[in-house]
This record gives C-alpha cells, sequence and structure tokens, in this order.
C-alpha cells in the first residue's frame, strides 16, 4: 500500500512537472536537429511565459522611472517596483522589504557587501572566512579588501566528499574574526552546506555573516530570520528570472550602520555641494535608475517558482537527481567530483582520458547543454587536481528521458575516445 | 554526426591518446609557452635549433584532443624545416584554421596531414584550442617570453 502510495506520488510529481515544462517556450527547440536537453541551469535557467510576458508588458505599457516625477507612469512604475521589493522581503522572510536592496547581481551584491564593510568594519589585521568551495565571485572581492586594509582570509578546507570540514572551521575562528562569507550551495560540486553551526560560530565571535544563495534559492526555500544570517545574496536569472537583476537582503541594523557604496540620484535625501545627507536602506544603497523592468520581472519568477512550490520541486529534483547519478555510474570511465552528503541538482564528473571540453562539444552535438570548465572555481578543481570537470545542473522542467539521452550521449563520447 | 567525426578524425584522436614528442628535449635553444586560462589547456614547446635549421622539438602540457592533437602534430612537422619554413607553415596553418569552414585547400598547399585539424573551423569554440600551439611555436620563433594565449581573440577568426 505505502508502495502504491510513493509510486503515485512519483507520478503526479511528473505529470506537474511534465506541464510546468510547457511554461518554457525554449525547451521546445531543435539543437543539431536534436531536442534541445538543457542541463547547464546552474550557469542561467530559463524563463517561463509569465517572465517573458511581465517583461513586454512593462515596456509595452508601464515604462517610466521610478521614484521621480508626479506623472501616473511613474507612479505605476514605481509601485510595482517596491512591491517586487515586497515580493523578495515575503520570498525570503525578511522583516521588512527596506532589508531589500536590487542591484545587478549576485556579484554587484558581495561586492557592494565587501566595499562598506571594508570602509567601516574591517580593518589591518583583521580575518575574514571563506570556504573553499567558493565561486570567483566570493573570492575576489574579499582579496580586493585585503588589499586596500591589510586584513587576511583564512580558509575553511573541505572534506574529499565535497563536505566542509567543520572541526578545520571551528579552529579559524578567533578575536580578529569580523566576516564569513560563504556559499549556501557549490556551484561546482552541488554541495548543500549546512549553514546554522557556522553561523552561531561567527556571531559567537562576533563576526558578521554572508551567505551566497544563487545556488540555492532556484531549489530550495530561504528564511533568513531562521538562518539568522547578516546577508544573504543571489541572482535573478538563476531562479527563471531575468538577467540584470540581484538581491542582497541585509539586516536593517546593518544595512542602517554601513556607509553608502555608489553615489548618485535616489541615493539621497538632499544634496548640496557642502553636504549631501543619504536615503535611509534600502535606497541608499540604489544610486542611479534600477533594474526595473529586471526586478518587476523578478517578482514573476518568484511567484511562478512559489505557485509549483518548493516541497514539489525538491522531492521531483532529488528523484531526478538519484536518477541521473545512476545513469551516470553506469558510464565506463565516468568519476564522480565530490559526493557530498546532500546535493542540489547539480552533479560534476570526468571521465578517464577524455578532456571535459571535448566531452562538452560532443554532449553539444546530440542537443546536450551542459557546462564543461572550471566553473569559476579554480581553487575548487586545484583541490581535486582536474583542471576542469563536466557538470551536469537540474532543474524542475527537465526530465528522465533528458537523463537517459545524457546517459546514451556520455556513453557514445566513451566510444568515439575509446574505440 | 558528420562533423564530429570531421572534428575528432582517427588521426586527432590517435594523437591525443599517444602524443608524438612529448618530451623536454636534452638541448633546448628555443622555448615558448601557451596558456588558455579559462579552458586550463597549458603547453611548453621545445626547439633545438642549430643554424637556422630545426634539428629537434618537443612539447609537455595537458589539454583538450584538439590542442594535445594539434601540437603533437606539429612537431611532426616541424622536424627538419629552417627557421624560414616553420614561419611560413604558421602563416598557412593559422590562415587555414581562421578561414570559413568550406574554404578549399590552396594549390601547392604545405598542410598534408595537417589538413585534418580544418574539422575545428565548424566550432568555433574550439578553434583556439587547435591555434594554441601554433601561436606558441610563434612565440618561440620570436624569442617571446610571455606565455601566448589564444582566448582573447574573438571566435572564428583568430
Amino acid at each position: 500500500m505505502a508502495t502504491w502510495i510513493q509510486a503515485k506520488k512519483t507520478m503526479d510529481l511528473k505529470q506537474q512537472m511534465e506541464m510546468a515544462r510547457r511554461d518554457f517556450p525554449i525547451l521546445g527547440q531543435l539543437i543539431h536537429g536534436k531536442p534541445l536537453v538543457y542541463l547547464d541551469n546552474a550557469a542561467t535557467t530559463q524563463k517561463p511565459f509569465a517572465v517573458i510576458r511581465a517583461d513586454t508588458a512593462y515596456y509595452e505599457t508601464q515604462n517610466a522611472n521610478v521614484h521621480r516625477g508626479v506623472h501616473s507612469l511613474s507612479e505605476v512604475a514605481t509601485s510595482l517596483y517596491e512591491d517586487a521589493r515586497k515580493t523578495v522581503a515575503e520570498f525570503l522572510n525578511a522583516q521588512s522589504s527596506s532589508e531589500i536592496v536590487f542591484t545587478r547581481s549576485t556579484t554587484e551584491s558581495i561586492n557592494l557587501v565587501a566595499n562598506v564593510m571594508g570602509r567601516s568594519q574591517i580593518g589591518a589585521n583583521d580575518e575574514i572566512i571563506l570556504t573553499e568551495l567558493e565561486h570567483h565571485s566570493n573570492i575576489v572581492p574579499w582579496q580586493l579588501l585585503c588589499e586596500r586594509t591589510g586584513a587576511r582570509l583564512k580558509i575553511i578546507p573541505i572534506l574529499e566528499s565535497g563536505d566542509l570540514n567543520l572541526e578545520a572551521a571551528a579552529t579559524l575562528f578567533g578575536p580578529h574574526t569580523r566576516m564569513l562569507a560563504m556559499t549556501h550551495v557549490s556551484n561546482a560540486l552541488g554541495t548543500v552546506n549546512d549553514l546554522a553551526p557556522l553561523i552561531s560560530l561567527a556571531h559567537e565571535h562576533g563576526a558578521a555573516v554572508l551567505i551566497d544563495g544563487a545556488q540555492a534559492v532556484p531549489h530550495m526555500g530561504v528564511d533568513v530570520q531562521a538562518l539568522d544570517c547578516d546577508f544573504y545574496v543571489f541572482s535573478g536569472h538563476k531562479i527563471y528570472g531575468p538577467t540584470g537583476i540581484g538581491v542582497l537582503y541585509g539586516k536593517r541594523a546593518w544595512l542602517d550602520r554601513l556607509p553608502p557604496w555608489q553615489g548618485g540620484g535616489d541615493m539621497i535625501t538632499s544634496v548640496s555641494f557642502q553636504h549631501t545627507t543619504y536615503a535611509d536602506p534600502p535606497h541608499k544603497f540604489e544610486a542611479g535608475t534600477p533594474p526595473i523592468a529586471q526586478a518587476i520581472g523578478l517578482a514573476e519568477a518568484i511567484r511562478y517558482v512559489t505557485g509549483i512550490g518548493y516541497p514539489s520541486i525538491q522531492a521531483y529534483e532529488a528523484n531526478l537527481e538519484l536518477y541521473a547519478l545512476r545513469r551516470l555510474l553506469e558510464i565506463p570511465g565516468i568519476q564522480l567530483i565530490g559526493q557530498p552528503l546532500k546535493r542540489a541538482s547539480i552533479i560534476s564528473f570526468v571521465m578517464n582520458g577524455i578532456h571535459p571540453h571535448d566531452i562538452g562539444t560532443v554532449l553539444d552535438q546530440y542537443g546536450i547543454a551542459v557546462r564543461a570548465g572550471h566553473h569559476c572555481a579554480m581553487p575548487l578543481m586545484e583541490h581535486y587536481r582536474v583542471p576542469a570537470t563536466v557538470r551536469a545542473s537540474f532543474a524542475f522542467y527537465n526530465t528522465y528521458e533528458e537523463v537517459d539521452s545524457l546517459a546514451l550521449a556520455l556513453d557514445k563520447t566513451w566510444s568515439l575516445f575509446h574505440p | 554526426m558528420s562533423d564530429l567525426l570531421a572534428l575528432y578524425q582517427d588521426i586527432i584522436l590517435d594523437h591525443n591518446r599517444s602524443p608524438r614528442n612529448f618530451r623536454k628535449l636534452a638541448h633546448t635553444s628555443h622555448e615558448a609557452r601557451g596558456f588558455n586560462p579559462l579552458c586550463g589547456d597549458k603547453m611548453t614547446l621545445y626547439l633545438d635549433v642549430q643554424g637556422v635549421n630545426i634539428e629537434d622539438v618537443g612539447f609537455e602540457g595537458s589539454g583538450c584532443a584538439i590542442s594535445t592533437a594539434s601540437a603533437s602534430l606539429m612537431t611532426e612537422r616541424l622536424k627538419g624545416l629552417t627557421l624560414e619554413e616553420a614561419s611560413r607553415l604558421f602563416d598557412e596553418v593559422h590562415r587555414f584554421l581562421t578561414q570559413p569552414p568550406d574554404t578549399p585547400v590552396s594549390p601547392g598547399s604545405q598542410l598534408g596531414k595537417l589538413e585534418a585539424l580544418g574539422g575545428v573551423r565548424q566550432y568555433p569554440a574550439r578553434v583556439k584550442c587547435a591555434t594554441l600551439p601554433w601561436h606558441t611555436l610563434d612565440a618561440a620563433l620570436h624569442n617571446r617570453l610571455e606565455p601566448v594565449t589564444t582566448e582573447a581573440e574573438p571566435h572564428a577568426n583568430l
């Protein structure tokens, strides 16, 4: 009986996701005469009709600059833009929408925090803790900060599985720790980090915590109050929204305390040549005309994803991932890079004697899009002593049949190079 | 799949599996390095030139099948050429690899086996893999010490 219920649930989920797949017009096309199998979702996700239409509707009927002018269109655009902020605040369970700053991307969000922390909170001999799993975007801004201030980086190492070494992590925190900046989900291995113990540890040492959620939000609900992180950042385009929009969540107390980053219009209350007073958060951090259409598109994407529901997305993606792992391990010469306890729809692998770029080229001929490269995580590639990996990353719109296509094409790749 | 077979011809796969002249030389007169940081492909090329003649050639490094085979085929071909001939060969191969895919080979072409590299012309993102060893050769011939990269150049028309 229980098995039957389980089977029915799985079937329902499959049907639900097959229906959702039809919301993505790009997925119906052929590449080199083969149906597109899009498995590069960790790089960017495809967009549903709802997001595409929101963008079109905005430019056809609502376009105006925000927070300026009293004309009707400006009021419409302003209220859509500020509503988008509320949607993001509810999505992350922030205390207030004033804690949501719109940026260009995850990268820009991190650069913003690194810049203003470096100008006000972090100085010579202070320490910033990162992990070995970080994307270059959560390494380089902190290195730049260190160059400017004389602060130092400390790196939490990983275990061979691709999970963080929490014992080693505990030894890195000390009286000089000012900041912990770490990813929620590894973009290269798919590792889902257990954030709670590290966030508490950082707070016990009086350090602020920034979480890079770019690879997490497409796959799981996030509650910033439950996490108790000080900053949480993500990008619109990885969660089925437009490019050019990023989110910085910051606790209000932090946003009040920190100095502005860029200067310009929209971030001030008054300007004279002698003195300028800054707007309150979040506008203090949004100089210039913001990405308005993109913020509205992001809100639409969030409504779309929460409409499907994270419980369904997670259950479906977990099954699909297990199936993919099982199929991949049947293929000769495949070696998984990282076998974390918990992973989020990302599988990295190499094949004996075949360079990842050659695998990527062959798969493309079969209509299959994967990422082959170092995934902007060169220190991690160094750890595993590989120049690059092949990364297949999944979304809820991917199917079991697509996993079969991947497995078949990899089999053919193996035969081509090992005749 | 015909494009794929044109790219990964038997001779390419063979030179990838067993690269020729994959070694450091006992005596090196010219040396240059090639590195495509986005790909991770890297190679060092060694020439033993006596007078104007290339007496011996070797290379070391790691990369994809295309760059490895291109380097291997190149070293095989360079032995016995004069510096002048090697320089002319570089020009011809470079022109050949960056032409549109269906351009016919000119009469009097010196390419020979190297024509097998032409499959990359269907794959704009992979042209840089085939040209890396050749640009490294060019650097060696001109004694340029800075590592060479072919990534900065635009797709298809390096």
